[in-house]
């Protein structure tokens, strides 16, 4: 077959994809999604069955029997837990804007930068290989059919895989980097993908029926065949192919890891996913694929076991077959199967590595030497960064051939892709364990993926490159600085491994110990525990419990930049636009972007170069607000319940300070209490030891004079020792008047609806033999209806008693007394006025007669008659019931006390 | 109903987990034909297709 044919061939297959490609993207861009579909999804997954798959397989059984299963075996395996593993990646990273497995990693571990840079380091090297052996396919593929042997010395065959990497780089880079998407998803390239997935797979099945039923006579025949020849009769076992348990376990592991970690599958699974709901039906559908591509692995081998001789590599039965067979069409369609896996593994592999290269170390490092991001900058805008990407495309490319060419043209198709799953399985711990441990820390994913990336390198690579003559092959040998013990095929005196197990064993043991030790020794940051909480309970996240505790401010200015720099103007705009409908904030005239702005932005703009860049980017302009103590306490406990608690504790916590504040204050109270209670004390007893000494004497006098006394003057000792006696019991009774006044200050008096009238004249009633006695004229003026008020009747008759009791003592007796009670009702007011026509009060004293202990001495007797406490007890009772109490008088004229109390609606 | 399909779903892997690893492997590891196949092979597919049957059948049930 010509060179041409085979070029025309995959030149026409090429321009169907991108008809395809193009189409579906149109059809986007009009609001249509063809890939939203769980078909469509299922069969983008299976851009995991790559040129290793359909040529390298069979290679594999050729040699080790049904070994190359466990492959496939892993992601079937796994697939049940897909509903609640994939699910929950899916819903984490639509919420946090991933866009590929090292921004998932960074993101768990606080958005770390560093982190990003080790996986995508991790992920870039370890999957050199991969994508070399995707190139090796192609280039012998070409050679295959054209019949021409490697190593021609015409230009092209002098190095097909040359040109190959070079097609490969120009298609990668027109599908996978024609536009920058915010949430990296690129549905013309799916749709392209899942087609690719349907070609392979009838390709293979095409190539597959025609050995089994045109070469063989179906199964039968070939299988008896097989069991004739001793060749291929210990491909029928595991014993008999050399198989052991362990080398099974690490493969069916490595590729049960390699489903979700390797970065095209989570960027097809993950990144591309347009529904986590068509993860339901992937489910079945993509194991049933996978089955159905391995059908005639084995049968293929067999075949080309019987027919070749070990002249014809087995990585190439599935051209071969045909070919022998004179089928030149159908090898054309297996090669084009085989183009078409191989295409489309490298085309989403290298696309996932360069948005993880551009976005976790090109741009990172370009926003820290301030070469983008500023104004006036280096490089800015939608086209720079998809250069960027293209540039990371050609040079990955170029490694991968270069490796190709150096290493990997030494070893079959599978062995050395087995390498790049181990690379990718280190990625396990700090991806998989950090979905639910939420201890694990920054450092501990670091030391993880270090240890696990180094031992993998020493073991699985580096020999590799060591046997091709790179580096020295000392090492190999003697082991490390010729310690024994460091071979790396027999590490720490492991033997009787191959290496694929040996290498995984050693690499995925010490990168987990390595994690978990580091974890539990050190201490997460505000924001590691904040995203470690998110990811582990992110179903409680997106039911709206999200809150971010970092507050941020930023100017819109530079907001607006930032975001035309990065997603160019138009975007910006509509990002904007985007925010105003979702938070119903107008940003007209804002002159600070709030927090919630700025987070909104930074997931956008994560969506465009990547978690820890958009990180980075939005640092450079916003300034943190202090964190206040509520938002420590938030994050202070690493899980949501003990969030919870917390918040408890903090209610808690202010009850505590109001109850210390109310202390504090009671407490200055008592102290002022305390100091009025002394002095009260100090005047009291002054008070009471003036009557007491008087008594005393009298008493004594009495006593030791009692026969030189006459009558008479006993009678008017004993007068005065009676009504100093009666002075202490009213000093005594008003001094508890004034604590029970004082409790009812503190509302334990009980007001209740009463008749001031009724009061008035009841009091007056009993009172009015007093008045008889001393010959005092008494009047009583109450009007016509009651008068309601609210007040503690008992307080009320004692303000009546207090002020009728003092009309009494100073009106003038013998007849020339005067006193009248008057209750009227004004201005919903009622007016108690008690006037008598005593000497009055002289205007210097009318002012502190209600203070406590001041007394007014009788004119007439110059002595005080009572305890000081009445009037004021008299007002403080009447300040209590909302009222007032006023006096008017002047000296000779009497005196008038006016009480004015609410009168209550009747 | 969610919780219903994981359980049956974990117990799926546990199962199938168990039956597509060693030891389990080594009873159909025999170098002989059963309806003119291999019986690793046949095996294999068998237990891969009932795996597969078993998960469309637990998630073909609508929530």
């Amino acid at each position: 077959m010509s060179l041409s044919i085979v070029i025309i061939a995959s030149l026409v297959y090429i321009t169907l994809l991108f008809l395809i490609a193009w189409r579906v993207d149109k059809k986007a861009d009009r609001g249509i999604s063809v890939v939203n579909n769980p078909y469509i999804y299922a069969l983008s997954l299976a851009v995991y069955c790559t040129a290793w798959t359909f040529f390298g397989s069979v290679g594999r059984a050729a040699t080790g029997g049904l070994s190359f299963l466990g492959v496939y075996i892993g992601p079937t395996l796994l697939a049940p837990l897909w509903y609640w593993l994939l699910h929950k990646m899916l819903v984490i990273s639509k919420n946090q804007r991933i866009t590929s497995i090292a921004d998932f990693i960074s993101s768990r571990y606080g958005k770390s930068p560093a982190l990003a840079v080790i996986v995508t380091a991790i992920a870039v090297l370890g999957i050199v290989p991969y994508i070399s052996i995707q190139i090796k396919a192609v280039a012998f593929g070409i050679t295959t059919l054209t019949g021409v042997q490697p190593g021609n010395p015409a230009f092209f065959w002098a190095d097909a895989g040359f040109y190959v990497t070079v097609a490969m780089a120009v298609f990668t880079g027109i599908f996978g980097t024609r536009k920058l998407d915010p949430n990296e998803r690129h549905e013309g390239l799916v749709a392209a993908i899942a087609f690719e997935s349907m070609v392979k797979l009838i390709a293979f099945f095409a190539v597959g029926i025609f050995v089994t039923w045109g070469i063989f006579h179906g199964f039968n025949d070939l299988f008896t065949q097989a069991a004739a020849n001793p060749a291929t009769k210990k491909l029928f076992t595991f014993a008999d192919s050399g198989v052991t348990p362990f080398s099974w376990n690490i493969i069916v592991l490595l590729s049960l890891f390699a489903i979700i970690l390797l970065p095209r599958q989570f960027h097809v699974s993950v990144v591309e996913s347009t529904s986590p709901g068509h993860v339901s039906k992937a489910m079945w559908v993509f194991p049933l694929y996978l089955l159905l591509i391995n059908v005639f692995v084995l049968p293929l081998a067999i075949a080309g076991k019987l027919m070749f001789d070990s002249s014809v590599d087995p990585d190439t039965y599935v051209l071969s077959l045909p070919l022998s067979q004179g089928a030149g069409w159908l090898a054309l369609i297996a090669f084009i199967g085989g183009f078409s896996a191989a295409t489309s593994m490298v085309v989403i592999e290298t696309t996932a590595l360069s948005i993880m290269f551009s976005n976790h170390i090109v741009v990172p490092a370009l926003i820290k030497y301030g070469l983008i991001g500023r104004p006036n900058d280096l490089v800015s805008g939608d086209s720079r960064l998809l250069d960027i990407r293209r540039v990371s495309i050609i040079l990955m490319l170029l490694l991968a051939w270069w490796y190709q060419k150096t290493v990997g043209s030494r070893y079959d198709l599978v062995s050395v892709g087995l390498i790049s799953f181990t690379a990718a399985a280190q990625l396990a711990p700090a991806a998989l364990i950090g979905m639910f441990w939420k201890r694990a820390t920054k450092q501990g994913a670091m030391a993880g993926l270090i240890a696990g990336f180094l031992v993998w390198a020493y073991c699985l690579p580096m020999p590799g490159m060591a046997q091709a003559g790179i580096i020295s092959d000392s090492f190999l040998k003697y082991g490390l600085f010729g310690v024994p013990f460091l071979k790396p095929y027999e590490l720490f005196g492991l033997s009787g491994l191959d290496p694929i197990s040996h290498g995984a064993f050693w690499s995925l043991f010490l990168n987990f110990w390595a994690y978990v030790v580091v974890s539990v020794n050190t201490q997460p940051s505000t924001l590691g525990l904040r995203q470690a909480d998110l990811f582990a309970n992110i179903h409680r996240y997106i039911k709206g419990q999200d809150a971010d505790i970092l507050k941020r401010e930023a100017k819109m200015t530079d907001l607006q930049a930032v975001l035309n720099r990065f997603l160019g103007e138009p975007r910006a705009a509509a990002l904007f636009q985007e925010y105003e409908r979702i938070s119903g904030v107008f940003l007209g005239q804002q002159q600070i972007a709030q927090s919630d702005l700025i987070n909104f932005a930074e997931t956008q703009l994560a969506g465009a170069i990547g978690a820890a860049s958009a990180r980075l980017v939005m640092d450079s302009i916003a300034k943190e607000e202090n964190i206040t103590l509520e938002e420590v306490m938030h994050i202070l406990d690493q899980t949501r319940e003990a969030v919870e608690h917390s918040r408890v504790l903090e209610t808690k916590n202010l009850e505590l300070k109001e109850l210390t504040q109310q202390l504090t204050e009671a407490n200055a109270q008592l102290k002022n209490l305390d100091r009025m209670k002394a002095d009260f004390i100090t005047t009291v007893t002054h008070e009471l030891r003036t009557p007491v000494t008087s008594i005393k004497a009298l008493s004594k006098i009495i006593l030791d004079h009692r026969d030189e006394l006459s009558p008479d003057q006993q009678q008017a000792y004993l007068q005065v020792i009676v009504s100093e006696s009666e002075r202490i019991g009213r000093l005594i009774n008003q001094v508890l008047d004034l604590e029970k006044l004082q409790e009812n200050l503190d509302g334990t008096a009980r007001f209740e609806t009463l008749d001031l009238r009724e009061l008035v004249q009841r009091t007056a009633g009993t009172m009015s033999e007093m008045f008889r006695e001393k010959r005092i004229a008494f009047a009583v003026n109450v009007p016509n209806s009651t008068v309601p008020v609210s007040g503690s009747p008992d307080q009320l008759v004692q303000v009546i008693v207090n002020l009728l009791s003092n009309a009494l003592k100073f009106a003038p007796g013998e007849g020339a007394g005067n006193v009248a009670v008057t209750l009227r009702v004004k201005n919903k007011r009622a007016l108690l006025s008690i006037n008598d026509n005593g000497s009055g009060i002289p205007k210097d004293r009318q002012a502190m007669i209600f203070e406590k202990f001041t007394q007014l001495s009788r004119q007439d007797t110059g002595k005080p008659t009572g305890s000081g406490l009445g009037l004021y007890i008299t007002k403080k009772i009447v300040e209590q019931h909302g009222g007032a109490i006023r006096l008017e008088s002047a000296v000779g004229a009497g005196a008038t006390f006016e009480v004015s109390l609410p009168v209550l609606p009747a | 109903m969610a919780d219903d399909r994981q359980s049956k779903l974990f117990i799926t892997f546990g199962l199938f987990l168990v039956l597509l690893n060693f030891p389990m492997l080594t009873i159909v590891d025999k170098a002989e034909l059963w309806l003119g196949v291999p019986v690793l092979y046949l095996y294999f597919f068998l237990t891969w297709a009932v795996l597969i049957l078993i998960i469309a059948r637990i998630m073909r049930k609508k929530k």
